[in-house]
């Protein structure tokens, strides 16, 4: 009785989520430019979307910028876990922490406009000496914006790994003639090598999905896919917009399957692996 | 010896991270409270933060609304948290997937799918041939937040029960509790860390929200964020930035305050 029960609740729930989302994927095979009344399969749609220039943009500068701003702040994030892991000073490590995860705890429209207002008091800092406007700086605001929120969660991913390992094996290794540079790289990065994946993964999957700030930092001329997003559904919707958030959903959903099917194996190789030992 | 040539790199390894956080957090932050406190010119004025007082009955619904919302994913969140926990491993994993892919779906795209059905000339409209008027009230917005938000709301809540000894329930029960009982004083309290971080993580993005109120409610209503998006998109910068600094203010004292009460600070990061 009680599992039945839990398991209705179960498909109700999920059927909450899933039904707008399934909705929204079948409607984008109409063939008629309706996105309330069903007349027929057709895939125009799709094919229109991939005629346009400005949606191939939109996915090229998302994804730059999602590759870049991930990348920095794994380097930044997983250097300044350690850093923090070294630290003596209490004080100054839970101030670091904190203030590491402000942009984390605040709403993202406060991150979002004290972004802006700092770049425009960048730009007219900068214009005072030569001439340069917020379009001349777009792309960096993005990146420096995108990067600062991710960083948070590569330290929160790979602090604890540091904290876990501890000292003995990096210290074993400069008694066996490693430099402390040697030891960082050759020892110790290796082992904490699942946190600083998981934490880039983290990062590159927040700064694909930003819509919020990057509607506040962001400039005309570079636009993301959210942005690109937010501006079909302030005009009227055709059904292009469904197809592309259809073809969103679908890699989405493919990627989540890939990357729970690998590390589901790798996490059952290890367990295999001490169980030997 | 060895020690002290460690702790010189040791102690660089960080600075990149404390200049980016000085510069590009703390430094923003502070010009969110110049502007704050300036007039267009860059004279220093109250005028903002007087004018404020307009909006407190904005910020009052933006108040009222995310806490429904909140309270909602709260009900129908916990007892999801607990039924995937209890699944069979296998099915858990299924489930958190299930979970996981509509949070990876972006928010506009959601909050556009309940617009495309529940619109007036919508979906459902269309298909059953009635008049059913949805967008456009407080509750559209309700149940988009939650829709939104539920996932942020079940995983930290998650992994906390699932971290529960399954000893624990077997003992409290030995011990004379009813099931009821089993819940209330063990595992609710036991979950209680979860419970928080779900709270905020559904609090706080729902209290600042634009768009959902903006697609959702139709523009028959305004929230806080829509106010400051409003003054975004016009220029007026400086009153913008007084809300957002009192926001601000308001959403760390509150959290502050919410972390007082729960004791560990895992459970918070999950995603």
């Amino acid at each position: 009785m009680k599992k039945y029960l839990s398991g209705i609740y179960l498909t109700l729930i999920f059927g909450i989520l899933y039904i707008p989302i399934i909705t929204l994927i079948f409607f984008s095979f109409n063939s008629a430019n309706s996105t309330a009344v069903f007349e027929g399969f057709s895939i125009k749609w799709y094919i229109e979307l991939f005629n346009s220039p400005e949606t191939f943009e939109a996915l090229r500068n998302t994804l730059i910028l999602a590759v870049l701003s991930s990348l920095i702040a794994t380097v930044i994030g997983t250097a300044a876990a350690e850093g923090i892991y070294r630290m003596r000073n209490k004080l100054a490590k839970s101030a670091i922490t904190s203030v590491t995860n402000i942009p984390m705890m605040n709403p993202d429209i406060v991150t979002g406009m004290s972004m802006m207002l700092f770049f425009v008091a960048v730009v007219a800092g900068i214009s005072t000496v030569f001439e340069l406007t917020y379009e001349d700086i777009g792309f960096f605001a993005m990146l420096i914006a995108h990067t600062t929120f991710c960083l948070p969660y590569v330290i929160l991913s790979v602090l604890p790994r540091i904290n876990e390992l501890g000292n003995s094996l990096t210290e074993a290794a400069q008694d066996l003639g490693c430099t402390s540079m040697q030891a960082f790289f050759k020892v110790k990065l290796p082992n904490i090598m699942p946190g600083v994946i998981s934490g880039m993964v983290m990062a590159f999957t927040m700064s694909l999905d930003d819509f919020v700030i990057s509607y506040f930092v962001g400039s005309s001329n570079f636009q993301t896919l959210p942005l690109l997003i937010y501006s079909m559904t302030k005009k009227k919707v055709t059904p292009d917009m469904y197809a592309l958030s259809a073809i969103i959903i679908v890699t989405v959903f493919l990627l989540l399957i890939i990357s729970n099917f690998k590390t589901g194996k790798k996490i059952e190789g290890r367990r295999r692996e001490a169980r030997r030992k | 010896m060895m020690k002290k040539k460690q702790s010189i790199i040791h102690s660089i390894a960080a600075a990149p991270h404390i200049f980016w956080s000085v510069l590009f957090i703390i430094l923003p932050l502070l010009i969110v409270v110049y502007y704050a406190f300036t007039d267009g010119e860059g004279n220093f004025s109250f005028e903002n933060i007087l004018s404020l007082g307009e909006y407190a009955e904005i910020f009052g619904l933006s108040l009222e609304l995310s806490v429904i919302a909140t309270f909602v994913c709260l009900i129908i969140g916990y007892p999801l948290a607990m039924i995937i926990a209890k699944s069979k491993p296998k099915h858990q994993k299924i489930f958190l997937m299930l979970l996981m892919l509509p949070m990876w779906t972006n928010l506009l795209i959601r909050t556009y799918s309940i617009m495309a059905i529940f619109d007036d000339g919508g979906i459902l409209n269309s298909l059953l041939g009635t008049t059913f008027h949805f967008i456009g009230t407080k509750g559209a917005v309700i149940f988009g937040m939650v829709y939104d938000f539920l996932p942020y709301m079940v995983l930290p809540i998650y992994t906390c029960v699932s971290k529960i000894d399954k000893h624990m329930w077997e003992a409290a029960s030995d011990l004379g509790c009813s099931p009821t009982k089993v819940l209330t004083k063990v595992i609710i309290p036991l979950s209680m860390s979860g419970v928080i971080s779900g709270v905020t993580m559904v609090l706080v993005p729902s209290i600042s929200t634009f768009y959902i109120s903006q697609k959702l409610g139709g523009g028959t209503f305004e929230l806080i964020g829509d106010t400051i998006e409003r003054q975004f998109v016009t220029g007026a910068l400086n009153v913008g930035a007084a809300i957002s600094l009192v926001m601000m203010i308001l959403i760390l004292i509150s959290l502050s305050v919410m972390n007082k009460f729960s004791d560990s600070s895992d459970g918070g990061i999950i995603v």
